[in-house]
């Protein structure tokens, strides 16, 4: 077993009387794609900013690479390899799309004209190719999802966080989207997504963590986690479990 | 070599004049247009392309005046000496202000409120102090010779001041064509996302302020050398940090030559208004305000915006995505 | 230096110079809180009704109590009209927009006044205004008490219009979500222009409370202004109480301040308390709240 690339030790947050973060402790390995599902507000997008160091803990440590690295500052984090999208877009509006993810590029690119060219292929890479020159601003959803990662992709990150990546696309952009995702894991990138989309998250993760209230309730495989009676409460409520049971019985 | 064709010829223009003309209303009035585009230029470097809209470059202006002029005045320090002297306490106070503002985190409306506060310290310290002359601010003795910085003509002052804003000009162009460039316009765009991306914002910025300070005070400096006086009001006064402002943003904040065409059109604008309605001292400021509300409201981009509908591509200077990359 | 008897009268005085301070402060924080703008024109408003307020006294010679209840009216409609009409369309509702528009109303305000009134520095005399009443140890002026109690007043009244009315309680719901309030039929651009005029009301109310024992020129609101942004920034963007109690404060600090700086600096106390607080605790002592 490869040794976990980042490891979520325990971590909890409090917002004024709210612990929105409860003890949780997670591992992700390295070449996979885990995914952290639960419903609204079980505070996935809070243990997210924790991880990409936009929030710092209350209490617990964030290990990357078997450095400790609780409440870096983002940009500490960026130059160690973890790329952050997210979950509502904020690309920089008065750039063009090349413009846009060359910022990302110039992390490791100091020439302004080797990072426009690296820019051009990440675009190329997710299919904004032929949007280059476009401002960012007149990107539609779909557009601007895909310059997030593509500007993400563009720092050559070794962990890549999606924010809710898919979340306001319709089915055919989703259908789209997903194999972008998943050809990110042929180059050895590890992906960390938080997702809604039930089948998107069930045919891309290998590993799931499954949060409510705070806490984590299940983790497994996509198929372990669908049957667990706990996911399922969580989601639809008590004794849904039962009923689905049952009305699965009658079927 | 090509992206700096636009800044020869615009100087190679400028520089033409004291061949065509004598005048010492016209020199005057060019050499007072490119102090203010100097100056300009300094907030234009963080407000423009930064996006951190300082209210108080005053700052910067007046302890650059009051150093090279305190320092001629009062140590005997020679001129040019008191030139390099300015610019670095002018660069240093940006930077203690940068620190900190920016360790603070201090953003937008509070970031200008505060730049405004400092100004005002230092104008009512400057006022009291008896090394800044106090109330009645600080006389450079009259040494016409070249190596005190002043000159019997007004000409070699046109020079000088073409010179240092030529060198403004080179060193925007080459931070629009860097990384740091990039950085700080993406700060400009969205901090928060352009941390994400691995940028120090706090250095980044830090370091914008500086240089941006740093050029403001080369203004500040000659401008003690070339009127000979300054006190409280002229040093750290509103009008200077308006000034600072009003010329790029109505000629185009965060493009290269934004603060000369901008500086040009609010002294022309000035001395129209002077010959029109007299030398009353306030309404020349009316319509700079005026002016800054207009531009606000109608011509966003500032007059950068409406050349770009005019001017022919290779000499588009950066507007923000219409920029064509070689 | 520090008897009571030199702190105490210092500590009074402190507290009435404070309670105009806090009602400037109240019509920023107000519009902080709705617009969500830092509005730099406060300054020039005040000084406008200042002058307003000074000539009705030379030319008319009406007592500047009575100069508000026309003036307040009269600046509200202003406030409302230049936020409607000039400020809320040309800043395009960017904040930078509202920064650089309510700078350039500023300076053309400020420099109408220089234009026609010169720069000379000018007082009233209110037959009046040098009576005293002893409080304690300290002998206070007149005008001044009648100011900390118009405050007091002003203060409950804009709560109460806050809270009990339905303008009050649109304001009140503008500020904390807009585009929902929006939903529910409320017209923003009209309680915009509401709020804006609010503000100037209490800046000229202020005008008026102040005229009797303080000077004009076309720079005496500027003064104010820095003040005014101390005490909402220390009392917390758009909280009233907090504009109430952080006046009160910072009349205080300046008062304490002048024994041991003198009069001129004792205003850089004030800038210095402004820039520390901004810097160490950006969302106030009271945070946001209306």
């Amino acid at each position: 077993m490869p040794e976990p690339m980042l490891i979520v030790d325990s971590v909890s947050r409090r917002f004024g009387g709210l612990l929105a973060v409860d003890k949780v402790s997670l591992q992700i390995n390295p070449g996979q794609i885990t995914a952290l599902i639960g419903p609204n507000g079980a505070g996935k997008t809070t243990l997210f900013s924790i991880i990409s160091g936009f929030l710092p803990p209350d209490e617990g440590r964030i290990v990357y690479d078997r450095i400790d690295v609780t409440a870096e500052p983002p940009y500490k984090l960026a130059r160690r390899g973890i790329a952050r999208t997210f979950q509502l877009v904020q690309p920089f509006p008065g750039l063009t799309v090349r413009e846009n993810i060359a910022i990302g590029a110039h992390l490791w690119q100091r020439s302004r004209a080797a990072a426009l060219k690296l820019a051009d292929q990440v675009a190329r890479s997710v299919g904004l190719g032929a949007q280059c020159e476009a401002p960012a601003a007149t990107l539609t959803v779909a557009g601007s999802k895909r310059l997030e990662l593509a500007r993400a992709l563009a720092i050559a990150p070794r962990l890549l966080l999606l924010d809710e990546v898919l979340a306001g696309l319709n089915p055919s952009e989703i259908r789209d989207m997903v194999p972008v995702i998943r050809a990110l894991t042929g180059t050895g990138m590890t992906i960390l997504m938080t997702e809604h989309v039930m089948q998107a998250v069930m045919s891309l993760a290998e590993q799931i963590f499954v949060i409510a209230e705070g806490r984590v309730i299940a983790r497994g495989t996509p198929a372990d986690v669908a049957a667990d009676q706990r996911v399922i409460e969580a989601y639809l409520g008590r004794g849904a479990a039962h009923r689905t049971a049952a009305g699965n019985a009658h079927a | 070599m090509k992206p700096y064709l636009p800044i020869v010829f615009v100087v190679a223009l400028l520089a033409i004049v004291p061949f065509v003309t004598t005048s010492n209303v016209v020199l005057n009035f060019l050499v007072t247009t490119l102090l203010i585009a100097l100056v300009g230029q300094g907030w234009n470097l963080l407000g423009g392309y930064g996006g951190q809209y300082s209210f108080g470059h005053a700052a910067f202006f007046g302890t650059a005046a009051y150093a090279t002029a305190i320092l001629q005045v009062r140590y005997g320090v020679n001129a040019w000496l008191g030139l390099v002297a300015g610019i670095l306490a002018g660069a240093l106070v940006g930077a203690a202000i940068g620190v900190l503002c920016f360790r603070s985190g201090l953003r937008g409306s509070y970031f200008s409120l505060v730049t405004l506060a400092f100004a005002e310290v230092l104008r009512i310290i400057s006022s009291v102090a008896p090394i800044t002359g106090a109330g009645v601010g600080t006389l450079i003795k009259l040494d016409l010779r070249p190596e005190a910085f002043q000159f019997q003509s007004r000409v070699p002052f046109y020079w000088i001041i073409l010179a240092l804003v030529a060198l403004s000009l080179v060193a925007v162009r080459a931070t629009e064509n860097s990384r740091f460039g990039a950085y700080l316009v993406a700060i400009r765009e969205n901090e928060d996302a352009a941390s994400a991306l691995g940028i120090n914002t706090f250095a980044v910025k830090l370091a914008a302020m500086t240089i941006s300070a740093a050029i403001t005070s080369a203004a500040g400096c000659f401008y003690a050398q070339y009127f000979l006086f300054i006190d409280a009001a002229i040093a750290y006064g509103p009008r200077i940090s308006i000034d600072a402002l009003l010329a790029p943003i109505v000629g185009g904040a965060g493009t290269l030559f934004g603060s000369l065409f901008g500086a040009l059109a609010i002294k022309s604008l000035g001395e129209a208004t002077k010959l029109v309605a007299g030398d009353a001292p306030g309404l020349d400021l009316v319509v700079y305000g005026l002016l800054l509300i207009a531009v606000v409201g109608f011509l966003p981009r500032g007059m950068a915006g409406l050349m770009a509908a005019v001017v022919p591509r290779g000499f588009r200077t950066a507007l923000p995505a219409e920029r064509d990359h070689a | 230096m520090l008897s009571p008897v030199i702190l105490v009268p210092a500590v009074i005085n402190g507290l009435m110079a404070g309670a105009v301070y806090a009602l400037v402060a109240l019509g920023l924080t107000l519009i902080y809180g709705v617009l969500h703008i830092i509005n730099f024109a406060h300054g020039a408003l005040l000084t406008a009704a200042m002058f307003a307020a000074f000539f009705a006294f030379t030319l008319f010679g009406i007592d500047p109590y009575l100069t508000a209840i026309v003036l307040t009216p009269l600046f509200f409609g202003t406030g409302y009209a230049l936020q409607r009409f000039i400020i809320g369309p040309a800043a395009h509702g960017e904040d930078r927009g509202f920064l650089l528009v309510t700078l350039g109303l500023a300076v053309v305000i400020e420099n109408t006044l220089l234009y026609f009134f010169r720069a000379d520095t000018r007082t009233i005399n209110l037959p009046y205004a040098f009576d005293v009443i002893e409080i304690g140890p300290a002998f206070v002026a007149v005008p001044r008490v009648i100011a900390f109690a118009a405050v007091i007043a002003v203060a409950i009244g804009l709560w109460a219009f806050m809270h009990w009315t339905d303008t009050g309680k649109a304001i009140r719901a503008v500020a904390k979500e807009k585009l929902g309030a929006e939903l529910c039929g409320i017209n923003v651009a009209h309680i915009y222009g509401v709020t804006f005029g609010v503000g100037a009301a209490c800046v000229a109310i202020a005008a008026c409370l102040l005229i009797p024992t303080y000077y004009v020129n076309p720079t005496a609101g500027e003064a104010f202004v820095l003040i005014a942004f101390t005490i909402v920034v220390l009392g917390g963007m758009g909280s009233i109480p907090g504009a109430l109690l952080g006046g009160l404060c910072v009349g205080v600090v300046e008062s304490v301040s002048s024994i041991f700086l003198g009069q001129s600096l004792g205003q850089i106390g004030i800038f210095i308390m402004f820039i520390a607080v901004l810097l160490a605790r950006p969302s106030g002592l009271f945070g946001a709240r209306l």
